[in-house]
């Protein structure tokens, strides 16, 4: 793994040398997040996001297993537990809202994360089971979500837990069964609640598995950088520590301070006033949303309301799951030998446009389902599946791109490596899409 | 004059021409480097600490618990010789009324032969000398002594006998035999009538 | 002819997707254009809560304890015989400046007693509140909620001010927004007139503030004076309704004060340490061109 230039590991102290031998854990994490690891010299600052992700996944479990000492999950007194949590555990609301903000906070960072993944390219070979690994973390993420938004019991805890079981009664036949044997019930109840819990406490050690995995395969080609050309020799890379630890670190404080103004000022901005109500299953609220992180998901699923061939309902579950999983296929539906849209005028636009769009698609999905929100939600929902599945393919088999700079070394020598923001767009031409 | 090696490890492109690269930076910025690196890793230090004080103090028993500290005991209906067990704080509390001949015992014993030296007078009130109110928590490792309910084993000082190590408690319940090494815990009540009790 | 399908794969999906799309549009629209959606009276009359303006608003915001004292005041006199406030015990009173043994005097003193049992007999029976006790419930169950009530639960208010779209904002704005619907313009538009056939179904109350117009609940602070607050303030109803939204806020978010305390610790510390990891950061990347 790594560069042949890498640093080696040589612990200097008799006992690190000792255990060096016997266990290399010391090497490993040098190696992995160390002087070892040589990454590319012109990364920008959305290179940060997956440390970013890294490390808010480390603030959801450690506040997790604090909350999961106070939180009872049972129907009768799950609801009343959280606001004792709130109101009686020492430092209780603290560690609740800051939970509660630190998965919006997860969704950002790794939402930016993606859409850095598909500007530079980093799916494109020989990176393409880092990008899968990614969107199986993805998936896992969400599942997490769901099953800890039904904790609290709320209003919009019990209609979502409703809701979204309700998607695999789509499937014919067999559905209503699966439904009722994911809910232990015939609605969200005690049995519901008590194994989303115990799945929501499980999951996030799943998703740090899948994440080490997902390092380890980053590792084999290295990371990509802006202007997608590979690495070619030792002067096109800086060791990751001290350079990137330190630039990390800037991303870090900036993320908590971010953090912190939500969970301190805001901390039930991004929350739904519902779901304080205690859930009753004999009352729907008037508007029902998921949190805002699965809105783009929830517009694309409501989109489909016609029957052809198959029920709309159906429609909407199949591509509601499709519009993640074609992503697992976004390797090879985009064929184009160059990786950043640096380099790739006519990507970018559409790139940009793609960006637009699932914004629309957020907004439709957490708005109310009237008609003129409908219809924008079923153009835009067409958009992305055309993106991924009609433009791309046609776009990177068509697209005339710009010349590449010959390695990392020549673009950085010629302010060209895109590695300030105000570099993004290459060409001097071309004002910066953004 | 630059060698081969310098040029590898420090390739003369890349070095922005912020003065002589021959002699690199200059003391003073080497000390600033560090210090604002060694800041910088000591902030994070300090605010994980400082981060680390709710996770740990989440543990400690919340307001709820806390409020719950009084417990009313009603004396009616006790007679000498007899006990009852209540909770106090989710704790066994045992409340028992002393006949003339166990309080004659109590204070029969010579403070120098106890473990733990309390008089019968120091573990009750004034003018109530009869009611001994102890925590039922064995001060060894915590099980509840038996001499509370109705035939139960006192043990051999006729007071409270646990059965878990075989500690031996008199009838001031204090630690006569076995490995406690205190007595059974007297906590704070006052009597707010005579036959009514509050602790806590 | 497989492998042809499997090859263009992408685009029939895609294209499947996108065509039943497009019919799914094709409907909605000649919907909406067929038959639009006619305007009812609780969108168009329906208002959103009027601006209120209280001590905890903002970063800055703590509560005025003397109004959240007010608030309590109007709660215990004219809400509590029909709304809970299960999560708040009577020992978070201290919190709003009462002292310990005026908490204790208020939990002895509350009109209804915490359920309990008959040590003797077992039977279920009552006894007098304690400070380490929640407020008790006004109705044994929802049953008897709803008996009382002309089969409408009153909703436990612990959390009411966070559990509406405008918060105390809109609890002000409900208590004194009862108005005749008979009269009632908004936009220069009058009720009776855009929809002659509206009615307020019998028990229940018009209030536009409420989501669907009729509320069950009947207008609760009807005169000035209703309260007699102890520090001189006059209780008109606006005041009255202003003081116990704050007081909702405060049981809504007991902690806010020391939440933007911690808040602007937080925020300077993060300040300074971002401050120092840039400087160190530039200091690390000086003279490596990048």
């Amino acid at each position: 793994m790594s560069f042949p230039w890498a640093e080696e590991y040589k612990p200097k102290h008799p006992a690190m040398q000792w255990l060096d031998q016997r266990l290399p854990l010391p090497r490993l994490v040098y190696g992995a997040i160390g002087a070892g690891y040589p990454v590319p010299r012109n990364l920008n600052y959305f290179w940060n996001f997956g440390v970013l992700a890294g490390a808010a996944l480390a603030i959801q479990i450690i506040t997790g297993i604090v909350l999961a000492m106070h939180y009872a999950a049972n129907a009768g007194v799950a609801f009343d537990s959280v606001e004792s949590i709130m109101r009686d555990v020492n430092a209780g609301w603290f560690l609740r809202y800051a939970h509660a903000n630190g998965a919006s906070m997860f969704f950002i960072v790794v939402y930016v994360h993606i859409f850095r993944g598909l500007y530079y390219g980093s799916y494109k070979p020989p990176r393409e089971m880092v990008w899968m690994l990614g969107v199986v973390i993805f998936l896992l993420m969400m599942a997490t979500a769901f099953m800890g938004y039904v904790l609290p019991w709320g209003q919009m805890s019990f209609w979502g837990a409703q809701v979204i079981t309700g998607f695999f009664s789509a499937i014919p036949v067999v559905g209503e069964n699966i439904r009722i044997w994911l809910l232990g019930g015939y609605a969200p109840d005690q049995a519901a609640l008590n194994r989303f819990f115990s799945l929501h406490y499980l999951l996030p050690f799943v998703i740090a598995g899948v994440i080490i995995l997902h390092i380890w395969a980053l590792h084999i080609p290295g990371s990509n950088n802006p202007t997608g050309v590979e690495v070619k020799g030792p002067q096109d890379t800086v060791p990751f520590h001290p350079y990137y630890t330190a630039k990390d670190g800037v991303g870090v404080g900036v993320f908590l301070l971010v953090f912190a103004l939500l969970l301190f000022f805001a901390p039930n901005y991004l929350g739904h006033p519902d779901n304080y109500i205690e859930a009753n299953p004999l009352s729907t609220p008037a508007h029902i949303v998921p949190e805002w992180y699965f809105w783009p998901f929830y517009a694309i699923l409501r989109s489909f309301t016609a029957d052809f061939i198959l029920p709309a309902k159906l429609w909407g579950v199949l591509a509601m799951f499709g519009s993640i999983l074609l992503l697992f296929f976004l390797p090879w539906l985009d064929k184009s030998p160059v990786r950043s849209s640096n380099f790739r005028p006519v990507y970018r636009v559409f790139f940009w446009i793609l960006v637009v769009d699932v914004l629309v698609l957020g907004y439709v999905g957490g708005s109310e389902a009237t008609p003129v929100y409908l219809m924008l939600g079923q153009i835009t929902s067409g958009y992305y599946f055309a993106h991924f599945l009609i433009i791309l393919p046609i776009v990177s088999a068509l697209e005339r791109t710009r010349p590449l700079p010959n390695s990392i070394t020549e673009a950085v020598l010629q302010g060209k490596s895109g590695s300030r923001m105000s570099e993004t767009a290459v060409d001097g031409n071309v004002a910066p899409a953004e | 004059m630059a060698s081969v090696d310098e040029t590898l490890e420090n390739p003369d492109p890349f070095l922005e021409k912020e003065g002589d690269s021959e002699h690199g930076d200059t003391d003073g910025d080497v000390r600033r480097r560090d210090f604002l690196s060694i800041a910088a890793v000591s902030f994070a230090g300090v605010g994980a600490g400082v981060v680390a004080l709710p996770l740990i103090n989440q543990m400690n028993p919340s307001a709820d618990v806390l409020a719950l500290s009084t417990t009313e005991v009603d004396l009616a209906g006790i007679e000498p010789g007899q006990a009852i067990k209540t909770s106090f704080r989710k704790q066994p509390l045992f409340v028992r009324n002393l006949t003339p001949k166990e309080i004659a015992e109590a204070e029969a014993v010579p403070l120098s032969e106890l473990r733990d030296p309390q008089t019968l007078e120091q573990r009750t009130k004034t003018g109530h000398k009869n009611w001994l109110i102890t925590l039922g928590v064995c001060t060894h490792l915590g099980c509840v002594p038996l001499g509370a309910g109705e035939g139960e084993n006192k043990g051999p000082f006729g007071g409270y006998f646990c059965p878990c190590h075989g500690s031996a408690y008199d009838t001031a319940a204090r630690i006569r035999q076995g490995p406690a090494p205190k007595n059974l815990f007297v906590p704070e009540y006052e009597f707010t009538s005579d036959t009514h009790v509050t602790v806590g | 002819m497989v492998s042809l399908i499997l090859r263009y794969i992408n685009y029939i999906i895609g294209a499947a997707f996108a065509f039943v799309l497009l019919i799914a549009l094709w409907g909605t629209a000649s919907e909406l254009i067929t038959n639009p959606p006619k305007a009812t009276a609780e969108e168009e009359f329906h208002l959103e809560p009027e601006p209120l303006a209280l001590h905890s608003d903002g970063p800055f915001g703590t509560y005025d304890y003397r109004q959240v004292q007010r608030g309590f005041q109007v709660y215990k006199e004219v809400c509590s015989a029909c709304h809970s406030l299960k999560q708040v015990a009577f020992r978070d009173l201290e919190k709003i400046g009462y002292s310990e043994a005026q908490v204790k005097a208020i939990a002895a003193g509350w009109q209804i007693e915490q359920p309990d049992v008959n040590k003797d007999t077992g039977e279920p029976a009552t006894r007098p509140n304690v400070a380490s006790d929640r407020f008790p419930l006004p109705f044994a169950n929802d049953v008897a909620a709803r008996a009382a009530n002309n089969n409408a639960i009153p909703p436990d208010l612990s959390l009411m001010a966070k559990a509406r779209e405008g918060g105390p904002a809109y609890i002000h704005s409900l208590l004194t927004g009862y108005t005749d619907p008979k009269t009632f313009t908004h936009d220069g538009k009058s009720l009776a007139k855009e929809f002659p056939d509206f009615t307020v179904p019998t028990g229940l109350h018009f209030n536009p503030y409420f989501p669907n117009l009729n509320i069950a609940m009947p207008p609760p602070l009807t005169q000035d004076g209703q309260v007699q607050y102890q520090d001189g303030t006059r209780a008109t109803v606006d005041q009255m309704s202003k003081d116990v939204s704050a007081f909702l806020m405060w049981t809504a978010e007991p902690n806010l004060a020391k939440r933007h305390a911690t808040g602007f610790g937080a925020v300077i510390f993060l300040l300074i340490f971002t401050g120092l990891t840039f400087g160190a950061y530039r200091n690390i990347w000086r003279g490596i061109k990048h």
